[in-house]
């Protein structure tokens, strides 16, 4: 049952005196001046004082006013919401793994390293790449980290050259990992098919660029087919091929972005190997190389010799250690539980669902809502507003709407080469009867727009809170309570 | 919608010229296109910059994206109204929306910008 009343502040349904617990009478002589050399905080006036049936109704409403994987269907474009298996946590809360101290010796922690190792083989065989460090935190951590590996490289040739391609369809991370990592980003448009321009490469590639960065399949679901020509004309140039795994949900058992001459690779280990994120995270975003890049990984990498697991610190050309100890250890673990309870077979079959459920959606609504390109998609599909901004309908009203439906909006406004986006990506989670149901939802609201355009744009009509102020929450967010004097 | 006084791009900037300076902005159509503006990051007086290199980025609900400089130049004042007023670029982009006044550095790079006429049949073309 959703109850429409707003839910108040714990420091609204505050009174003093309340508590949640009785202590027992003090029965030791008190102590006075202990913590007189410990500063205090003092500005913590009036804590809300509440009961325990209070705070645990007050948590458990605002629990469901939350929207989740477990709860219904995530369209999230380039998010990847599939669902997180249980097993997973089930596996990642053995006290062997949640009770490991990160600088226990390595001979106690055999079993973790083996773990650890493990999973890096299977992703540089997933991948059809050479090696994997696991360090870094997340997808743009990772990026950043195979871009500080590009760098290594051009540096140890001694010109680390000034240029990182990025196209207009990449992921809106590439363009500012490249920067960080100290290169100017040149942009190429997409041609007609929404694919990397052969031409405009060609033009663009010289001995200053660096890498180019690619999300393959791209951010409109589309495969760039012509992947091994633009890696040929890149290395050419001397340059490296920089491949955004975030997509890999289409690929993965099918096809390998090494045998496509991608020559580094991050991976999302919280989007195609199903741990969470979100809210739920910590990501973990995996990097994988080719040989020429592997001397640059980031120490400690793993070696085994003769059956034994240890930490390798010596390495004279590694960029450094990216993180503290060795990566989101408890997420890798999940990563591959996932991947040995599909097995090859499962990991496969994943991408043919992802693939098949994107493009169920996408014949479902097409000529409903408009396509900017007809190429043939993957894992995602993205439709605009264009038919519905004749009514005056905006993809923010069409997504405000889909929340009195009760089911999450896809990703809006992005990818930038599509005005008014909609980009959606079931995976492979959905049945076919939740896909029907978003379908069906999509086209009511297609039919609200013709008939009664105000009732989408003063969506939603049927939440906790109606349309939220974007501009005021961007200008003058209020990020905190505050006590009011 | 076009005002006949102002040179375009294809990226959507307007400049006006005024003597041996100019006056930078970016079109109606750009901010329709862009919602609602909450930032504009303007640049440092005395900046100089070439033709299409980024002189300032505007932040709307929808996206970030960088204003170019159509011609190159250096920059002699900012619209530092906009700090306090970024929507102004939503209210009055020709006017009160301006971002950069530059000394233009060459003035024949002017003639490989649009006019209003041309820029028009530009954007109707886009939006087809």
């Amino acid at each position: 049952m959703i109850n429409l009343v707003r839910e108040p502040l714990i420091f609204e349904i505050s009174s003093p005196g309340k508590r949640a617990i009785n202590w027992p009478e003090l029965d030791v002589p008190e102590t006075k001046g202990l913590l007189s050399e410990v500063p205090i905080r003092e500005d913590l006036e009036d804590f809300p004082e509440v009961s325990e049936t209070e705070i645990t109704r007050h948590f458990t409403r605002l629990s469901q006013m939350n929207y989740c994987v477990d709860f219904g269907f995530y369209p999230l474009g380039s998010c990847t919401m599939k669902y997180n298996p249980k097993i997973n946590e089930k596996v990642a809360a053995m006290p062997g793994f949640t009770l490991v101290h990160p600088l226990a010796p390595e001979s106690l922690v055999q079993g973790n390293l083996r773990i650890m190792k493990t999973l890096e083989k299977l992703l540089a065989e997933i991948t059809g790449m050479d090696a994997v460090t696991l360090q870094p935190a997340a997808g743009a951590h990772g990026e950043l980290t195979g871009m500080m590996l590009i760098r290594a490289h051009h540096v140890a040739q001694g010109h680390p050259r000034k240029y990182v391609l990025v196209p207009d369809s990449a992921h809106g991370t590439n363009p500012s990992s490249a920067h960080i990592c100290g290169y100017t980003v040149k942009e190429i448009k997409s041609n007609e098919k929404g694919t990397v321009s052969v031409e405009e490469l060609v033009k663009v590639m010289d001995e200053e660029v660096a890498a180019l960065m690619l999300t393959n399949p791209n951010t409109l679901g589309i495969f760039e087919s012509d992947i091994c020509q633009i890696a040929d004309i890149v290395h050419a140039k001397g340059g490296f091929l920089y491949m955004d795994g975030a997509n890999l949900n289409a690929l993965a058992g099918i096809a390998r972005p090494g045998e496509m001459k991608v020559d580094v690779l991050h991976l999302n280990l919280h989007k195609t190997f199903s741990t969470p994120h979100g809210g739920g995270g910590p990501g973990s975003g995996p990097v994988a190389v080719k040989k020429i890049l592997s001397p640059y990984l980031p120490v400690p990498v793993i070696e085994e010799k003769e059956g034994y697991y240890y930490l390798d610190y010596q390495r004279p050309q590694s960029i450094g250690q990216v993180r503290s100890f060795y990566g989101q250890f408890l997420v890798i673990i999940k990563a591959l539980s996932y991947i040995l309870s599909l097995g090859p077979k499962g990991i496969r079959e994943m991408a043919e669902i992802a693939v098949l459920n994107s493009n169920y959606l996408r014949k479902s609504l097409e000529g409903i809502y408009h396509l900017k390109y007809d190429t043939p998609t993957l894992h995602e599909c993205v439709f605009s507003d264009k038919f519905q901004k004749e009514y005056g309908v905006s993809n923010l009203d069409i997504s405000k709407r889909l929340l009195d439906y009760g089911l999450h909006p896809p990703t809006m406004s992005f990818p930038l080469v599509v005005h008014g986006a909609l980009m959606i990506e079931p995976t492979e989670t959905e049945s076919r009867r939740d896909l029907d149901m978003f379908i069906e939802a999509m086209k009511a609201i297609d039919r609200e727009a013709k008939e009664n355009p105000e009732l989408l744009t003063s969506a939603p009509h049927v939440t906790y809170v109606r349309r939220l102020d974007e501009v005021q929450a961007a200008r003058n967010p209020v990020l905190r309570w505050e006590q009011k004097k | 919608m076009y005002p006949e006084n102002l040179f375009y791009t294809k990226d959507h900037e307007w400049i006006k010229v005024e003597g041996e300076e100019a006056v930078i902005g970016i079109t109606d159509f750009a901010q329709k296109q862009l919602g609602d503006i909450i930032y504009v990051d303007l640049p440092a007086v005395g900046k100089s910059l070439e033709a299409h290199q980024a002189v300032s980025s505007v932040e709307s609900v929808k996206s970030v994206s960088d204003v170019y400089c159509p011609v190159s130049g250096e920059v002699t004042a900012v619209n530092s109204e906009l700090a306090q007023n970024p929507d102004l670029l939503n209210k009055d982009p020709y006017g009160q929306g301006w971002i950069v006044r530059i000394k233009i550095k060459d003035k024949s790079e002017l003639n490989k910008l649009m006019k209003a006429s041309d820029y028009e049949k530009y954007v109707e073309g886009l939006e087809h």
